[in-house]
This record gives C-alpha cells, sequence and structure tokens, in this order.
C-alpha cells in the first residue's frame, strides 16, 4: 500500500467536513473518490497534503505514505512530500497556473525543486514533460503564457507540473469538471495512460459517474463526511450495495427513461455541522429501519472486496427503472412556436485610440432552427460555442446582429424594450447558476412576483391576488407556500433553481428557455429538477429550448436536438436521429466522447485539439482542423445543410 | 415683556447634523427589521474591540451633540426696551465648560502649572520673574509646597470619583437587567460584547473624574498663546471635525452612488462622460483644488457681511462651504469603486432575468443593484470619516480650512507650530490636539474594520 488513511477526521469549528475516514490505495491503483458536493472529497485531498484552509485542522486519524506518518511530519519534510511524493492537480485550470508567469517557468519551478535540475537541463526535461502529455510544438509553448493556452492545454501543463516531481502517488481533484467533454476525453485518456507507464497511483476526485466508470479500479462513496461504501468497479456498478449509491445510479438520467419520472432522493445532503446519532443517510433513505437511527452502521463486507456501512443484511434492492412512455408530445400543431432563422450575434473587437471595430465575435453566426409548442429541442454544444449568447438573443437581452426571431409569428427583432415588453411575458428563462440568479436581497415572494408587477399580468389584480398566486406557483415547483419571506441564501441549490423556475413560470410562458439548469446541481439533485420539467411540460404544455452539454440530460428530455459548432447549427433533427443516427463528425465525435457509466466506450472518432477562436473561424466548414474525414472541398467552402428525412439536417460535406 | 433667558439658536450646521443623527436613528430602525442587516450588526456587536471603539465612538458625538445645541444668551434688561441678547454664540457644551472658558490666563502656562511660561518683568521689582497664574492652583494660596500633594489628591479623588460614578451605572443595570457582576458582564440575552463596553466606559470614567477634579483647579493641558485653556479648545474642535467628517461623506454619497451606478449599468456615452469627470477631478492636485475653492468661498462670504447676524453664523457658512468642497472632490474614489462594482452585478442572472421581464432600468438599478452594493457604500461611508477629519487639520494647517475663529484640531496645531521652535518647547498644544484626534480616528477606524469584516461576504464564511 502506498498510502494507507486511517480513521482522517477534519473539523471546521462546529462542521465536520470530514469525520472518520478510512482508506487504502496500492501502488500504480487507480481510486476514485465519488461524492455530492460538500461530503468532504476535496477536504479529504487537502487534509492528506496538510493544505487545509484556515480554520480547518485535522483532529485525528494516520496519514501513511510510504511508511511515514504525514501528519506526524514537520513542514520542511511536507514540502518535500508535496509535488515529490505526492502530486495534485485542481478543478479549475485557469486559476491554478499563475497568470503572469511563462509556463516554461512554472514548470521549471518545480523541477529545481523536486528534481534538483537547473537551466538547460530543466528546460529540457520541462519540454520533455509537455511533450509527454500531449502538447504539440512543446519547446514554442514553454514560452507562451497561460492565457494563450485553451482550458484543455492548461489542464495538461498542470499535469506536466504535476509530474516534474515524479511523484508515486497524484490526486486529481475533479480534474476534468471544468472541461467540455471532448476534452475531457482527452485528458482522462492522458491520466490512464500516463498511470499505466509511470506505474503512478491515482487518487481520483469525482462527482460524476461516467469519469468513475472509465478510470477507477476501485470505488469509495463518501457521503457527509464519511466513506458509505467500497468496491471494485465492476462490483460497483452491477450490484451496488448502499442504498444511497443505488440511488445515484437511478436517479442518472437517459433515454430508456424518456418521458417518466427519474428516480430521485428526496431531500439533500445534510448540513456539515449536523450532529449524526444514526446512519448519516437515514433521512433520504427508504430503507430505513429502527436501528438505523440510533446507531451508526459499522462496516460490512459484503465479498472479500466489497465493504458497505448499512444495516441491511443484503445489498439495497434497485430501484425499479420506470421505464419512461417515449415519446410524449403531440405533434399536431402546425406552427412553430419559435422560429429562428439565420440569426447572427456578433460583438465588435475594437482597437486603438479611436474604438475602431478592427473584427469581431461571431458568437452566433447565421443560425436558423425552429421549435414546435409543447415541444423540447435541445441545443448541444461545447462551452464557447454560442448557445447561451444564442437563448439571449432570441430572448432579446441581446440585441442580434441580424437575422429574425419569430415568437407565435411575431417578429422580436425589430421591435423597441417597450414594445417588447407585452411579448415578454411569452417567454422566459431559466438560468445556469441558481446562486447568482436570485437577488440576495430580496425575499422569495418578492422574486417571484417581480414578473408579475413588470408586466401586469396580475394587472388589475391587488396584492392579494398576487399573493395567492405566488403561493400557487410555489406549490407548483415543490416548495412550501408559507416560505415566501425567506431569502434565498436559507435554500439549497435545487430549492433555489425551484425558485427560479416559479419565477420565469408566473407570467404563464409558453416558451421556457433553460440554460443549462442543473449543471451547477448534484446528480440526485438533477434528477429532481429533471422531473419538475417535465411534470410542468405535460402540465403546462410548455415548450423548452433547452440549452445543455450534458448529452444524458437530451437524452432523457429532448424531443428535437440541434448539434451547434462555433456559432453555427451543425446538426439538427429528432432526438432519435441525431443521438443514434449521427451524421455529422461533431456530432459522432460528440456522443463518443461522454464517458458512459457501462465503462463501453465507444471508439469511434477521438477529437484532437480544441475549438478555434470565434473571432477567426477557419475558412471552409469551421470543423476542418479537427475533422477526421476533412479533405479539399471541406477546407475551401462551407457546407450547405443536406436534408436527410423530413427533420434531420446535416451540415457535413461527407454525410 | 419677558424673554427666555437664553435665545436658542440653530446654525446650518446644527440642523444638519441633528437630521444627520434622526437619519441615522431611523436606519438603525429599519435596520432592525432586515434580517440581513440585523445578522452583520450582530457580528459588529459581538466583536470586542469594534464596541469599546463604538462606544469611544458614542462619547465624542456626545461631546458634539452638546457643542451644536447653540444659544444666545441674553443681556441685563433695561426697563422699557425689548429683550436684547448677546452677538456671541454659546453652547450647551460652552455653558457646561464655563469654568474653563472663563478662566483664561495672560498666556501659556504649562500643564498643570501654577506660573506662567515665561518670565515678566513684575511690577514692583527688577527682576523678571514667572508671574502667578490667575487660576492655576490659585487656592492654593501661597503654599505652593503642596502644589504636588495637591495634584496626587485630586489625581486620586478623581479617579475614585469615576469608579463610583461606573459602580453607580453598574448598579442601575443591575435593577434594570439583572445583571450580575461577572468577568464576562452579559447584559440582556444577547452575546454582545457588553463587557468591552463596560470596561471602556469605566477608562472613559475615569479619565473624565480626574479631568474634573484637576480641572477644578489647574490648567489640565495648560493654556495657549492667549491663554485659553487647552482642554476647553480640545473639546470644542471635536464638534468640526466629526460634521467635516459626517456631513462631506453626505454631500459625496448621494454624488457617488449616482454616478457610479449610472457609469457601470447604463455604460456606453454616460459612462463616458462620468469617467471623463472624475478622471479629470482626480488628476487636479486636491489641496489645489480646495485651495482655490475655499477662497473663492473667502471673497464671497467677505463681501456679503450682511448675510450674516453673528461672527458665528459666518464661521458656520465656512465650515459648510468647506465641506460641500471636500465632499464635490472627494466623491471620485467611491464611484469608481461602485462603477466596478455594478458592471459586475450587472451581468449577474437575477439582472438579467429582471431585464428578461421587460423592468425598467431605473428600476433594476434601485431593486437589484444599490441594496447589492450597500455593503460596499456603508465601507466607505465610515473609511471616509477618519480620513476627512485628518483632511480638515492638514486643510486648517494650510490655512485653506475652517474659519480662524472657528476651534479644530488643524487651527490649533496651526497655531501651536511657531512655538515649537523655542526652547523650551509649548508641546501641549500640539499633544492634546494630537492625542484627541487620534483617539477619534483610531475609534473609526476600528469601528470600520470591524463593519467592513461584518458585511464583506467573502470574509462572512
Amino acid at each position: 500500500m502506498i498510502l494507507s488513511v486511517s480513521d482522517l477526521a477534519i473539523h471546521i469549528g462546529a462542521a465536520r467536513p470530514v469525520d472518520g475516514v478510512s482508506l487504502e490505495i496500492a501502488a500504480g491503483e487507480c481510486y476514485a473518490l465519488l461524492g455530492e458536493s460538500g461530503c468532504g472529497k476535496s477536504m479529504t485531498a487537502l487534509g492528506l497534503m496538510r493544505l487545509l484552509p484556515a480554520g480547518a485542522r485535522v483532529v485525528s486519524g494516520v496519514v501513511n505514505f510510504e511508511g511515514t506518518d504525514l501528519l506526524a511530519q514537520p513542514e520542511t519534510a511536507m514540502r518535500k512530500v508535496r509535488g515529490g511524493g505526492i502530486g495534485m492537480i485542481f478543478q479549475v485550470p485557469a486559476t491554478s497556473l499563475n497568470p503572469v508567469l511563462t509556463v516554461g517557468r512554472q514548470i521549471v519551478e518545480a523541477l529545481q525543486l523536486h528534481a534538483g535540475l537547473q537551466g538547460g537541463a530543466a528546460r529540457r526535461r520541462a519540454a520533455e514533460l509537455l511533450d509527454q502529455v500531449g502538447i504539440p510544438d512543446p519547446v514554442r509553448r514553454l514560452d507562451e503564457y497561460p492565457f494563450q493556452l485553451s482550458g484543455g492545454l492548461r489542464q495538461r501543463v498542470m499535469i506536466a507540473i504535476a509530474l516534474a516531481g515524479e511523484p508515486r502517488l497524484l490526486i486529481a481533484d475533479e480534474p476534468t469538471t471544468a472541461l467540455d467533454v471532448t476534452i475531457q476525453a482527452q485528458v482522462l485518456d492522458l491520466l490512464d495512460d500516463l498511470r499505466r507507464k509511470q506505474g503512478m497511483a491515482l487518487l481520483l476526485i469525482t462527482h460524476d459517474l461516467g469519469v468513475v466508470a472509465r478510470m477507477a479500479d476501485r470505488v469509495g462513496v463518501m457521503y457527509a463526511g464519511q466513506l458509505v461504501e467500497e468496491a471494485p468497479r465492476a462490483q460497483f456498478f452491477s450490484q451496488p450495495a448502499h442504498p444511497y449509491s443505488v440511488r445515484l445510479f437511478a436517479a442518472l438520467p437517459d433515454m430508456r427513461r424518456r418521458g417518466g419520472n427519474l428516480a430521485t432522493i428526496p431531500g439533500s445532503v445534510p448540513a456539515a455541522d449536523t450532529r449524526h446519532e444514526g446512519c448519516r443517510f437515514v433521512e433520504r433513505c427508504s430503507e430505513a429501519m429502527a436501528e438505523c437511527r440510533t446507531a451508526p452502521p459499522p462496516w460490512r463486507e459484503v465479498d472479500a472486496s466489497q465493504r458497505v456501512r448499512c444495516f441491511l443484511p443484503d445489498a439495497a434492492a434497485p430501484v425499479a427503472l420506470k421505464l419512461g412512455a417515449g415519446e410524449t408530445a403531440s405533434q399536431t400543431a402546425l406552427k412553430p412556436l419559435l422560429e429562428v432563422s439565420d440569426l447572427q450575434m456578433h460583438f465588435p473587437i475594437r482597437r486603438g485610440i479611436l474604438q475602431r471595430a478592427v473584427g469581431a465575435v461571431r458568437a452566433v453566426d447565421g443560425m436558423s432552427l425552429h421549435l414546435m409548442p409543447g415541444r423540447t429541442l435541445a441545443l448541444v454544444g461545447e462551452s464557447g460555442c454560442g448557445k447561451t449568447t444564442a437563448g439571449k438573443a432570441m430572448l432579446q437581452l441581446l440585441r442580434p446582429t441580424a437575422g429574425s426571431v419569430l415568437l407565435d409569428g411575431v417578429e422580436l427583432t425589430t421591435r423597441s424594450a417597450s414594445q417588447l415588453r407585452p411579448l415578454r411575458a411569452k417567454m422566459q428563462m431559466v438560468f445556469q447558476d441558481p446562486f447568482a440568479s436570485l437577488n440576495p436581497r430580496l425575499r422569495i415572494g418578492e422574486i417571484i412576483a417581480e414578473g408579475i408587477q413588470a408586466l401586469g399580468t396580475g394587472a388589475a389584480s391587488g396584492n392579494g391576488v398576487v399573493k395567492q398566486r405566488v403561493a400557487v406557483l410555489l406549490e407548483q415547483v415543490g416548495l412550501r407556500p408559507e416560505m415566501v419571506s425567506r431569502y434565498p441564501h436559507e435554500f439549497s441549490g435545487g430549492q433555489r433553481q425551484r425558485i427560479a423556475i416559479a419565477r420565469a413560470l408566473a407570467v404563464n410562458p409558453q416558451l421556457l428557455i433553460c440554460d443549462e439548469p442543473t449543471s451547477a446541481l448534484d446528480v440526485s439533485v438533477q434528477a429532481q429538477i429533471l422531473n419538475l420539467l417535465s411534470d410542468l411540460q405535460r402540465e403546462l404544455k410548455l415548450a423548452y429550448l433547452f440549452i445543455t452539454h450534458n448529452i444524458a440530460v437530451v437524452d432523457y428530455l429532448a424531443h428535437d436536438v440541434a448539434v451547434m459548432y462555433l456559432g453555427r447549427v451543425v446538426e439538427r433533427g429528432s432526438a432519435d436521429e441525431v443521438l443514434r443516427h449521427a451524421r455529422h463528425p461533431y456530432t459522432q465525435a460528440l456522443l463518443a466522447a461522454v464517458p458512459r457509466i457501462d465503462g463501453a466506450g465507444k471508439t469511434v472518432v477521438k477529437l484532437s485539439g480544441d475549438m478555434p477562436s470565434p473571432a477567426n473561424p477557419p475558412v471552409g466548414c469551421h470543423f476542418h482542423p479537427r475533422c477526421p474525414l476533412a479533405d479539399e472541398a471541406c477546407r475551401r467552402d462551407y457546407p450547405v445543410e443536406t436534408l436527410f428525412g423530413a427533420t434531420h439536417a446535416v451540415r457535413c460535406l461527407k454525410a | 415683556m419677558m424673554g427666555l433667558a437664553v435665545q436658542p439658536m440653530l446654525l446650518w450646521s446644527d440642523v444638519l447634523l441633528f437630521v444627520m443623527i434622526a437619519v441615522i436613528v431611523a436606519l438603525l430602525i429599519w435596520a432592525r427589521r432586515q434580517d440581513a442587516l440585523r445578522s452583520a450588526w450582530g457580528r459588529v456587536a459581538k466583536n470586542r474591540v469594534a464596541m469599546a471603539a463604538a462606544t469611544v465612538l458614542a462619547v465624542f458625538v456626545l461631546i458634539g451633540l452638546l457643542d451644536s445645541l447653540h444659544y444666545r444668551a441674553r443681556l441685563d434688561d433695561r426697563a422699557g426696551t425689548a429683550a436684547q441678547y448677546a452677538v456671541e454664540v454659546h453652547s450647551a457644551l460652552d455653558a457646561l465648560l464655563s469654568q474653563l472658558r472663563l478662566r483664561g490666563e495672560k498666556t501659556y502656562s504649562a500643564p498643570l502649572a501654577t506660573h506662567l511660561f515665561s518670565r515678566e518683568a513684575l511690577e514692583n521689582s527688577e527682576q523678571r520673574e514667572f508671574p502667578r497664574l490667575k487660576h492655576g492652583g490659585a487656592h492654593l494660596g501661597t503654599d505652593l509646597a503642596a502644589h504636588e500633594n495637591d495634584i496626587a489628591l485630586r489625581l486620586l479623588l478623581g479617579a475614585a470619583g469615576g469608579l463610583a460614578l461606573w459602580l453607580l451605572l453598574l448598579a442601575a443595570l443591575h435593577r434594570r437587567y439583572g445583571v450580575v457582576f461577572k468577568p464576562a458582564l452579559k447584559v440582556g440575552a444577547g452575546e454582545t460584547a457588553s463587557g468591552a463596553v463596560l470596561y471602556t466606559l469605566l477608562a472613559i470614567f475615569t479619565l473624565f473624574g480626574i479631568a474634573v477634579a484637576l480641572g477644578g483647579g489647574y490648567h489640565v493641558f495648560g493654556t495657549d498663546k492667549v491663554g485659553q485653556d487647552v482642554l476647553y479648545l480640545s473639546l470644542k474642535s471635536i464638534r468640526t471635525g466629526l460634521l467635516i467628517g459626517t456631513l462631506t461623506t453626505l454631500i459625496m454619497l448621494p454624488l457617488a452612488v449616482l454616478l457610479g451606478i449610472l457609469a457601470g449599468y447604463v455604460g456606453g456615452w454616460v459612462d463616458d462622460i462620468i469617467q471623463y469627470l472624475y478622471t479629470t477631478l482626480s488628476s487636479i492636485p486636491g489641496v489645489l483644488l480646495i485651495a482655490a475653492a475655499v477662497l473663492m468661498m473667502q471673497v464671497v462670504i467677505d463681501t456679503h457681511p450682511e448675510w450674516f447676524a453673528t461672527t458665528a453664523e459666518r464661521a458656520d457658512a465656512r465650515l459648510l462651504a468647506l465641506c460641500l468642497i471636500l465632499g464635490m472632490t472627494s466623491w471620485t474614489g467611491v464611484a469608481r469603486l461602485l462603477r466596478g462594482e455594478t458592471l459586475k452585478l450587472r451581468e449577474l442572472e437575477f439582472v438579467q432575468a429582471a431585464q428578461s421581464f421587460g423592468v425598467g432600468r431605473f428600476a433594476i438599478m434601485r431593486r437589484h443593484i444599490l441594496p447589492n452594493l450597500m455593503h460596499i457604500v456603508l465601507i466607505a461611508l465610515v473609511m471616509d470619516f477618519s480620513g476627512l477629519v485628518l483632511a480638515e487639520a492638514v486643510l486648517s494647517y494650510v490655512g485653506v480650512g475652517v474659519d480662524p475663529t472657528t476651534i479644530s484640531f488643524g487651527t490649533m496645531i496651526n497655531t501651536a507650530r511657531m512655538e515649537l521652535a523655542r526652547e523650551p518647547m509649548v508641546w501641549w498644544s500640539l499633544v492634546a490636539a494630537f492625542g484627541f484626534m487620534f483617539a477619534l480616528v483610531l475609534a473609526a477606524n476600528l469601528f470600520a474594520d470591524a463593519v467592513r469584516d461584518a458585511f464583506d461576504p467573502r470574509s462572512s464564511a
């Protein structure tokens, strides 16, 4: 065992984010620490490295790394261990590199400290490392600054720095959460490859079951500061034993559950300062027994390799898969609710004293789509492809540069702000970050009533009617009406997103633009919100424009899918056509890059490189620099739309 | 017809000061009902340093308020004439300190001295001697040997008096709230750092007792060039400092908030104009701008003597003008800060959600931007206060500050500077001004620090 942790406990004041964690990692092994936000996974990792934030302290436990107890070492000895024995990479590559130092300087710094290399030798080794992590043209990259690199390349540089000390253990804290799926696939491949070649152990911290399935040898599930289950990967995915693990799987959206409801875990993770008498999961567990409330469950060995902290004598029963009804929405309506044609949103780049526009960032560059009433259209694409901008331009929150947006047959782009106001009741938006989308200084009641008051949908109605409407809305989204006088900070992320949905529904819209409404939420909470959205659609016949990068959510929720690349729609059609009979190589690559929990990695197209800048798109097909099928024609002309069947349209010369 | 014994007078600065106090009290009552604000102020109340500083500030404010109750004394009536009132304007503080105010000496005398500071040719004598003070130590008569014992006795008596006063207060609190005297000294149910308040009060009461005991017979901080008691001057300076600190922020804040939010939220040419305005303003040397404006104001005041019935009113007008000028020149920093924060806020999703409801610009600024800037406004307010008190001292020292007849820390320092060069040095004016100003500014700064910590969302975990 290269690392063995026993009974590690970390306290921050009254809170106990880590409360008795024991785990062991063998040399060369990949151990995945899985858990929702706030369960203490990152705090565990920081505790191992003794890099805890101010106020947090280790109150008990032994961290044995290669035979020495790290918690007993003096700080000077720890400095050798950090980077030398244990390397660490963090979640956000944008902030883990120093922006004012070149990449080379930052790698060389690590080399000087841990490998004792100086000058030319260090520089040569730095270039080798960059080459090793798959950065093309490493010698030139050494002299570049972090802002010149894309997110994926920055994360590779972080990995190179972590590798400089030739660590025997690498701790990766959500290494791909901030990256797009295609880039995530590249980085995961790289980590896996390095681990195998160098025999380095990997402690992978993640909330993503797909990543676990792709990478891990063994899995530890954390809940409320404790490990609740430990198992080898295959066994964990085939027969999870803890009720929490079982429900995590059931909460994942996918195609088979279309039209039905996802299994949810009621409630949310208990606060870190809760004192637990019995099992930590008891409040959310449907199989809780009397003894679960009185005593903490001990470890139970399922077999030699799998153990679980639960009183149930056998593995928790699998949650019955509620198969969906499949296709739900009627297609009877003939007139589209939303019709976007050739929408353009350009942001001028201004230079010089006179601020003359010297170019433009073409965030949205001629996109067309239509959405029928009562249906869901998913707008899929990697970050930076312009999908959020497109959503805002459709709502006229940003005024489009060109193109037309017809809502129920009414042109929006030519209307002034005051002319738009009566139309705003028909279309609303649910934002990505539930923590930023509610004004912290207003009460919930005021937040929800704002739209009613601003648009006068309850015009003739007095205060009492508005209050009644707010109460109805709160019940509709699954909150209690007496919560009106609370402030947003008293709610969890999932509850806040419900409030944001209630606010949008307050004006009886027909179209709801949902901008990644679940990406900031945990899996179990995501399922609650997705269920709510599909219930509301059935009840109120809402149309959704669902902006997301999460293919599984698309598969569960969407009737139609449009795939965006660099400001344009490259493929659109029904969900079945796009997701199962994809014709555009980009769509195929995107789908292949999604880590699947059955572990079956399709090896079709692996994308190399990153999306080009929308300020300077490549000539010809935008996708050709990354496309394995590209030829001379692709480099010359932008492909026109080719129709396959009535609804399936693809912009590719090779399709 | 019998008039009042005094004619109450409201100077403009008094009106503003009382309005401001009323507004602050109203705000406090309002804040008590806001959960977020109450919890933040609750954090301030738990902070011992903050509460000690607040106590000191409260004492300063009390002195300032007493000094703002102005009146004109009634002159002796002559039969058949209407009541006549004195030209001089005094305040309640002057009345309380009449002993200090009226017992002037001829010129400099050291703290607690019995003789003047410099030798003079005495009548009936060839020699130059240190003349006896008219009031300082007069009760000793010829028994000068008892001087030191007398001082020690008064020190003890004063301290004992202060302690007794404090114990009385404790007893009163005990009867009212049932407080038990414990080291923790908890008053009421809350975890307010009331111990800090009480111990600070103990220190203040003790000092007060000593000052009263010694001041009865001596000039505690000596006398200045024209024989005025320096303790009296220092106490009178407090109102000037407080006024400059608070009125200026009152003038500055609306400008800064309005322009900062407009520049940040509206953007475009509005932003360009406001930015141009504040970059221009802040690139002119501040003292130069203020000096020019003050001199202009001085000319206006001098050419319209009919506007002012008393010298006090004239001095007051000049003080207000100084506040106005300081306010007009010092809004730029806060405006810039608020503009930056607004730029950040307007991109937040709750603002966009409001936009998607078609909520108007000004409604968004009022409902969504301003409440989220209030913590910065509050921090700027308390931080700027101490800066402005110091600025007054500097400006008065340079000669472009308050009217020479207004007693302020700046004028005290200004008159004392020449005497620093003489040997032996006349140090007490300077030290007294420095000590009072230091206590005021330090208390304000400590309080501001605690307020910032409590309101800064990043520091509250």
